[in-house]
């Protein structure tokens, strides 16, 4: 039971005493629960650093900024540099896997490509897979979950049914198979523009039940509320219940679980990647890279760390800041 | 005729080595330690010389065999382990150097007789050879190991070269049919003659016979079917004590039955031969440069971590043998997508060799390739470059590959695609590689992965795909059932190889020339004759720019100082498993 949060008797009871100290007495006068939350995610440090670091990742994934942070440094993430490989062993010349001013996080063994240009373009299609793909699972899990818990009955059981299918389907056999089937050019796309657009269809599409069910948990708890039945008694239509009364009451724990939904599929996208069924070369890609190393490691070591760190930063970043979110919007869980 | 499975190879100088000559005579200690040897050494003669018996000689492997039915296996290491229990009519010569490439008789007392206008070959068998129970070989059990090969719901595995040349046309297989004189592709006029039919004369069937297990003999009586590849009937040297178990391993033991006097190819040196399988392959080069292991049984050599430290230790260095492998890493041009011989020529210009070496591992990893057959090839002449230069510091030259773009009427350069396998980092690197040196000259490139279990099938491997997508160019790499020019170049050019799905023509090569020499050469009978047409295949296929040379792929082998008589076999791109012993 997460939502609604509701503000029963006096303030103080809903609010920690951490918020109440620093508040001047005559300040205290109506909030909105989202200004609840704010001041309560404000006063939580680590969350707010993980929301720091993923906003700053955000900006430097924008297409113009990744451009000109490597216009300054790493230069261009596929240009070869051939001088700075050994030509046998293919490892990089020098101590740390070449790292240098010019080339921070080190370079690429055997080609010599600068890995600080194509962590930051990986950085690019980790978030928007992740992010995307997040979409779609929230949007179809919500619609179909709040249907289902709503109307209960047949609809339900076919919807929860539907659920049970999609959990159990395997999912990257599906996705090594699909990308062998479709056709190059499809509905419109071409090249990696299609790939990502299969690999977010295939992330979120199959991830669906996992918010659907939670949505329908929820929407089956309210709708044997109080403020559910004055509606329905006055008249509302289902429809109208479904989405002015049901739905501003799910939005806290749909925003939590897409927050904490982004890293698993970052996770999975990398996965597909280093199962080689993720975008297609030379644009870099965290899992791919990841993949390109694990032959490598003992020529590179670095070729294994820096993105396995930037995964794996990029992952906590996202995880931590879903903690903090639901430990704002919802207290009672801590 | 398709098997990119199948890794022959060998290496470049021969010498001499006497095997045989010393039969059941007790223990000769020739007492050479080892140890002696220098880096490579074992890719050129043999190494730890021994004669001395005794000991257990332990294989191990990171997965399984295909099968250890020798008519039903096709990996190439499996091939060569074949021959420590089981014999067929002909087989490779142990030898090091490129004569290990040369199939010599087995069983049989000589080559093939060719009668008929090149309708028959008769082989006859040798005199008092015998199975582990000490029975006679006969021929009418060639005669059904032969008829055995008809039934691919059985022997799924195996090469199925018998299908497609004996005259034996509707016959299903001994277990359908169990009469065997229903099967007519072979007859036995008397216990000791094999005579096969042909459809139409093929000038290399000894290669056929001898490159696998299929005619190896079989009591029909002993035949399980499927399961008689966990518990083979031996006829070499060693037999199997208890079944095989597959993902787990087994034990060979001496076969008291079998005469070194009748064959030269063997050796019965070690008491027990012992195969370890499904073990992790990380593990088994730890127990490799240990010495706990004596052999890495896949023969395609070490992982990288093994790789690393056998490279930078001088001591584990030479204990290495960096061989050919048999495989040339090549880049075909698809010719029906890009039909223009002068645009095909820009792409060979622009190939950026130097980065495609690199990619494939460096001066360990392969050799820049000039022709199209790598040198292991019986015959094969190292030819004369087109449009490229075989070396590790050539980098392409884009001013000659806009000359091209300009005679074929695209002087600013077009677009097309490239294909690779997904799950192979160095496919990838080398597809990156191309991308990068054609946009120098305007040619862009696209690149799409696909995994491996489905590209030689129904990605690259299927001409109306490659058409449909416009795919001009993929990373390929091939191997031969037999070391000749017929083994190599004939799937990989003759217009006749092309077919829907599994396709290794992968250039889609249709030329007139070159079709007219492969209908001409299958009835030519002296090999010399043939091998000078191969390598007139060979330059014309380059001349049109068909094919990008890249390399010829080594492997980084690693032999243990306990193990005696090692030497890389030209026939199976690996150590011959047949003559090793163990001197620790």
């Amino acid at each position: 039971m997460t939502a609604p949060i509701e503000v029963t008797g006096s303030e103080a009871e809903a609010q920690p005493d951490a918020v109440l100290k620093g508040v001047d007495r005559k300040a205290i006068q109506g909030r909105s629960l989202g200004q609840i939350a704010w001041m309560r995610l404000k006063r939580d440090k680590i969350a707010i650093s993980s929301a720091v670091f993923l906003v700053v990742l955000i900006i430097v994934s924008l297409p113009g900024v990744t451009g000109l942070i490597t216009g300054l440094v790493g230069g261009s993430p596929n240009k070869f540099n051939m001088p700075l490989v050994d030509a046998t062993l293919g490892g990089p010349i020098g101590k740390l896997g070449g790292m240098s001013l010019d080339h921070p996080f080190g370079v690429e063994p055997i080609n010599g490509r600068d890995l600080f240009s194509r962590i930051l373009y990986g950085a690019r299609v980790s978030l928007l897979i992740g992010v995307l793909a997040t979409l779609v699972s929230v949007v179809i899990g919500t619609v179909l979950g709040i249907v289902a818990g709503f109307f209960g009955g047949w609809v339900d059981t076919l919807i929860a049914r539907t659920m049970d299918v999609f959990l159990a389907f395997p999912l990257v056999l599906f996705a090594i198979s699909l990308v062998g089937v479709i056709p190059s050019g499809f509905a419109g796309l071409e090249g990696n523009g299609l790939r990502i657009a299969i690999l977010v269809f295939i992330i979120g599409f199959f991830n669906w039940p996992y918010i659907g069910r939670i949505v329908r948990g929820q929407t089956m708890s309210l709708r044997e509320r109080e403020f559910v039945d004055a509606s329905r008694s006055m008249g509302a239509k289902p429809g109208y219940i479904l989405f002015r009364e049901i739905l501003p009451n799910l939005y806290a724990p749909i925003l939590v679980y897409a927050t904490l939904l982004i890293p698993t599929n970052i996770l999975f996208e990398a996965a597909l990647s280093f199962l080689g069924v993720g975008i297609n070369p030379p644009d870099p890609s965290w899992g791919g890279m990841l993949s390109q190393a694990t032959e490598l490691y003992s020529v590179a070591p670095h070729f294994v760390i820096v993105p396995g760190l930037a995964i794996f930063v990029t992952v906590l970043a996202f995880n931590l800041f879903g903690d903090g979110l639901r430990d704002a919007l919802d207290p009672r869980t801590r | 005729m398709k098997s990119p499975k199948v890794v022959t190879s060998a290496a470049a100088a021969a010498v001499a080595l006497s095997l045989g000559l010393s039969a059941c005579g007790g223990s000769d200690d020739s007492g050479d330690g080892g140890g002696s040897a220098k880096f490579d050494a074992g890719s050129t003669a043999v190494v730890n010389a021994s004669d001395k018996k005794g000991g257990v000689l332990k294989y191990a492997q990171p997965d399984d065999f295909d099968s250890l039915d020798p008519a039903n296996m096709y990996y190439a290491y499996a091939l060569n382990f074949s021959r420590v229990y089981s014999r067929g009519l002909m087989t490779y010569a142990s030898k090091p150097g490129t004569a290990g490439a040369e199939i010599v008789p087995d069983l049989a007392e000589a080559k093939g007789v060719v009668g008929e206008g090149g309708k028959t070959v008769t082989y006859t068998l040798k005199q008092g050879v015998k199975y582990e129970d000490g029975s006679q070989i006969k021929a009418a059990d060639v005669k059904y190991a032969v008829a055995r090969t008809f039934d691919r719901g059985v022997l799924r595995n195996g090469p199925s070269y018998f299908t497609q040349l004996l005259d034996a046309d509707g016959y299903k297989g001994p277990f359908k049919d169990k009469n065997l004189d229903n099967f007519k592709g072979v007859d036995t006029p008397d216990e000791r003659t094999v005579v096969f039919k042909l459809k139409k004369p093929f000038s290399e069937f000894d290669q056929v016979v001898g490159f696998a297990g299929q005619t190896n003999p079989l009591p029909q009586a002993k035949d399980k079917g499927e399961r008689y590849g966990l518990h083979p009937f031996s006829s070499g040297p060693y037999k199997f004590e208890g079944d095989y178990q597959p993902k787990k391993g087994g034990v060979l033991v001496r076969n008291e039955h079998w005469d070194q006097a009748t064959d030269p190819n063997r050796k019965q040196l070690p008491d027990r031969i012992e195969i370890q399988s499904a073990l992790k392959a990380e593990e088994i080069d730890n127990r490799l440069i240990s010495g706990s292991v004596h052999v890495d049984l896949p023969g395609s050599g070490v992982q990288a971590a093994a790789r690393q430290q056998i490279l930078t230790q001088p001591k584990l260095k030479d204990s290495a043998d960096n061989p050919l492998a048999g495989f040339h890493w090549y880049l075909p041009i698809n010719t029906e997508v890009i039909p223009n011989v002068e645009c095909r020529k820009a792409i060979v210009w622009a190939t950026d060799r130097s980065a495609l070496f690199r990619a494939y591992g460096g001066e360990v990893g392969g050799e820049p390739a000039t022709s199209i057959q790598p040198p292991t090839v019986a015959g094969r002449e190292k030819g004369t470059d087109f449009y490229t230069k075989a070396d590790a510091n050539y980098t392409g030259d884009p001013a000659k590959a806009k000359e091209a773009l300009a005679a074929c009427g695209q002087p600013n350069g077009f677009s097309t695609k490239m294909v690779f396998r997904s799950d192979r980092p160095k496919e990838k690197l080398a597809a990156e590689a191309m991308k990068q040196a054609l946009e120098r000259v305007g040619i862009k490139i696209e690149l799409a992965g696909y995994p491996s279990g489905t590209y030689t099938n129904e990605q690259f491997g299927s001409p109306a795909w490659t058409k449909k997508e416009k795919v001009g160019l993929g990373t390929y790499g091939w191997a031969p059932d037999w070391s000749t020019g017929y083994g190599y170049l004939q799937p990989i050019t003759d217009q006749d190889a092309i077919v829907d799905t599994g396709n290794s023509n992968t250039s889609v090569l249709k030329d007139a020339e070159v079709n007219k020499k492969w209908d001409e050469v299958v009835s030519i009978q002296d090999p010399a004759a043939r091998a000078k047409i191969y390598n007139e295949i060979d330059q014309r296929v380059r001349e049109q720019a068909a094919i990008i040379p890249n390399v010829y792929a080594k492997s980084l082998l690693f032999r243990p100082s306990t193990l005696a008589n090692v030497y890389l076999h030209a026939g199976f791109g690996m150590y011959n498993y047949a003559t090793l012993g163990v001197t620790g």
